[in-house]
């Protein structure tokens, strides 16, 4: 299991360079409405370039109904294998 | 060459494009084609252009093509890219009836070039489209590949629709989309994840290899592909070497792993049977390394498969200078084989436009990872191209001739020289467009056009046109030089297009052609003929081309000559 503060400050990164934006602070309730552009395509983007840094996949399930970032932590915590 | 992910083409898009050209490209589908939006513009980027994407909405083909004033039309794109994927083919087919389901290829064939019907009443953008993914369905099993009734015959059946009716239409460009699916796996390929999300049939990482194949093409149309290939021996052409091992040793055919350099010198063979020239380049002892070539029975490349064979011990860059000097091409025409990382990057680090493939380590693999690299992607075929290299090899002859005459005029007389100058016809309508992409030095505008530009040039009234061809007693040069003269008022006539293959320079034809220009702007009662000279980075050649033969400079580049008092420049070329 890895630590959750670990898989947010490199999943923080990803966010930054995904949505061009080095501002950016993403937080456990943070939500795709809170984020500008993030649209179904970047969604997908976010979702691979997250995949291949933790390396593990996400289920189809669970890409469509993560609801906040927070909810996507806790799936990286559980199955980063990297 | 390495290989550059979606990432790093991302971060292009951001970059700034200022000088670079610009090109305008409208993208359709039926699926989402943003990403590929922007993997094209960024990998435009690495190209150094700048690429302006009309990314039509998700199923916009219908009313883009449709409407006259739709935004596709409106945009005034230089090029279409389609994208129609097998995956919203596959659920059409599923809600027909089984009749229809048999003739499914053809109708969407029909639908297709219905598509391209209208864009070509529109505009000449040239269309790129990628052909189809065979997806097996799973639906009929094996059976599947002998009965019409079902979705993996029809597909099939789709991409040689395809390619037969791209090959009828000259303003249609395929892009090979499955080759590719089939190289790496659907498995990989596919990610129904991507594709039930995002509506993306293809994965991400893929991206950027087919926006450079979308871009080989485009390049080839603006007349930047590559024309030949300079090749290392010892360890390229065969294993072993030959120096050390002698005739006898060197792996090639039956001996040892020699059928991996059999294969791959039948890749070149049929390179060179397309019209690539090929050339030797290699630290050797020049009667060592032709020996094979003359007396090896299992070798397939032979001496005069070859334009140039440079076998010495000097540095290879010098020697593919050489190379590039005696052809007369374009540094960034040539591709350079070598097995040897060390001699690689020597080459490479001296001669920045020169292509070097990093070939990987195993020479099994080199003949895979040539044929998917693409090195030589060509917009036209003709059947000059088969002889180009006798062509090269006779000029070679001719350079060794001219060195015995007492003087140029002497040796020129002695050529025997006669030209031909008609106006276009359908046989040589892929020929003359052929030269308008390729020639880059001796070219005065540098107007690019495609088959169809000739075909309605050759019809419009407003133009006359002449292709010169040339042969002299070493042999025949074939067609080499395209003028198009366009007709203005008040009694002038422009010189729209004028381009001379390299490969005759200095004989006097560049004399034999203004003089005809000339002559017939005279028999036709025009008072005044104009030249242009657009200046591009090859050209310089070129620039004073009209002074130097009696035009007058009127500033800007454009050039006058009066044909009822113009003097005509002598020359030995005898008219047929």
């Amino acid at each position: 299991m890895m630590d959750r503060t670990e898989v947010f400050k490199r999943l923080n990164e990803i966010f930054q360079d995904i949505f061009d934006d080095e501002e950016l602070v993403v937080t456990d309730e943070t939500c795709a409405d809170d984020v500008e552009d993030w649209d179904s395509l970047r969604h997908i983007t976010l979702i691979s370039a997250v995949e291949r840094a933790f390396g593990f996949k996400f289920a189809m399930k669970e890409v469509l109904e993560m609801e906040n970032v927070g909810a996507m932590v806790d799936i990286i915590a559980e199955r980063a294998t990297k | 060459m390495e290989q550059i992910t979606f990432s790093q083409l991302k971060k292009n898009l951001k970059k700034d494009t200022t000088g670079f050209k610009e090109i305008k490209l409208a993208v359709l589908g039926n699926c989402a084609t943003q990403l590929l939006s922007h993997a094209l513009r960024g990998y435009a980027y690495e190209l150094k252009i700048a690429l302006n994407v009309f990314d039509a909405d998700y199923d916009q083909l219908e009313p883009q093509t449709l409407d006259p004033n739709s935004e596709l039309f409106t945009f005034e794109p230089n090029y279409i890219l389609i994208q129609l994927c097998s995956e919203k083919f596959q659920l059409e087919f599923c809600d027909l009836s089984p009749e229809e389901q048999e003739s499914f290829a053809d109708r969407v064939m029909a639908r297709i070039q219905e598509y391209w019907r209208r864009v070509e009443a529109r505009t000449k953008a040239p269309i790129l489209q990628f052909d189809f993914i065979e997806i097996d369905d799973g639906v009929f099993g094996n059976f599947g590949l002998k009965t019409q009734k079902s979705f993996l015959y029809q597909i099939r059946k789709l991409n040689m629709l395809f390619s037969e009716a791209a090959s009828k239409d000259k303003q249609v460009f395929p892009i090979a989309l499955n080759s590719l699916s089939a190289q790496v796996g659907r498995d990989t390929f596919f990610d129904p994840q991507l594709f039930y999300i995002a509506k993306m049939p293809i994965q991400v990482d893929f991206l950027p290899q087919i926006a450079k194949r979308v871009f080989d093409t485009v390049e080839a149309l603006v007349g930047h592909f590559r024309k030949c290939a300079v090749l290392d021996l010892d360890n390229t052409l065969w294993g072993g070497v030959v120096g050390d091992d002698g005739m006898e040793g060197i792996r090639i055919g039956e001996l040892k792993d020699g059928k991996i350099y059999s294969d791959l010198q039948r890749y070149f063979k049929a390179l060179r049977n397309r019209g690539i020239l090929l050339a030797v380049c290699s630290k050797n002892e020049y009667d060592a390394a032709i020996r094979p070539f003359r007396e090896h029975p299992e070798m397939v490349l032979r001496e005069d498969d070859f334009v140039m064979f440079v076998a010495n011990w000097e540095d290879k860059a010098s020697n593919i200078r050489r190379i590039r000097e005696t052809l007369n091409i374009g540094m960034d025409s040539i591709v350079f084989i070598d097995d040897n990382p060390f001699e690689r990057n020597a080459v490479r680090s001296q001669i920045a436009d020169l292509t070097v493939p990093e070939l990987p380590p195993e020479p099994e693999k080199y003949l895979d990872f040539l044929r998917k690299s693409n090195l030589f992607e060509t917009v036209s075929v003709s059947g000059e191209d088969a002889k180009r290299t006798q062509q090269y090899r006779e000029e070679a002859q001719r350079t060794e001739s001219a060195a015995t005459f007492a003087s140029y005029d002497e040796y020129l007389q002695s050529l025997e020289m006669v030209a031909e100058a008609k106006p276009f016809d359908s046989f040589h309508f892929a020929r003359i467009a052929q030269l308008t992409q390729r020639s880059n030095q001796f070219n005065l505008r540098t107007i690019r056009y495609t088959e169809s530009d000739i075909k309605s040039i050759s019809e419009d009234d407003h133009f006359i046109t002449l292709y010169f061809t040339l042969k002299d007693k070493f042999g025949d040069h074939g067609l080499i030089s395209v003028v198009v003269l366009e007709k203005r008022d008040n009694g002038t006539l422009f010189i729209n297009e004028f381009l001379m293959s390299c490969r005759v320079l200095k004989r006097g034809m560049e004399e034999f052609i203004i003089n005809k220009i000339v002559n017939t702007a005279k028999e036709n009662g025009f008072t005044l003929v104009e030249g242009e000279y657009i200046k591009t980075q090859k050209n310089a050649m070129v620039a004073n081309l009209y002074t130097q033969h009696g035009f007058t400079d009127r500033g800007n580049g454009i050039f006058h000559a009066d044909p009822n008092t113009y003097i005509f420049t002598p020359n030995f070329i005898q008219e047929n």
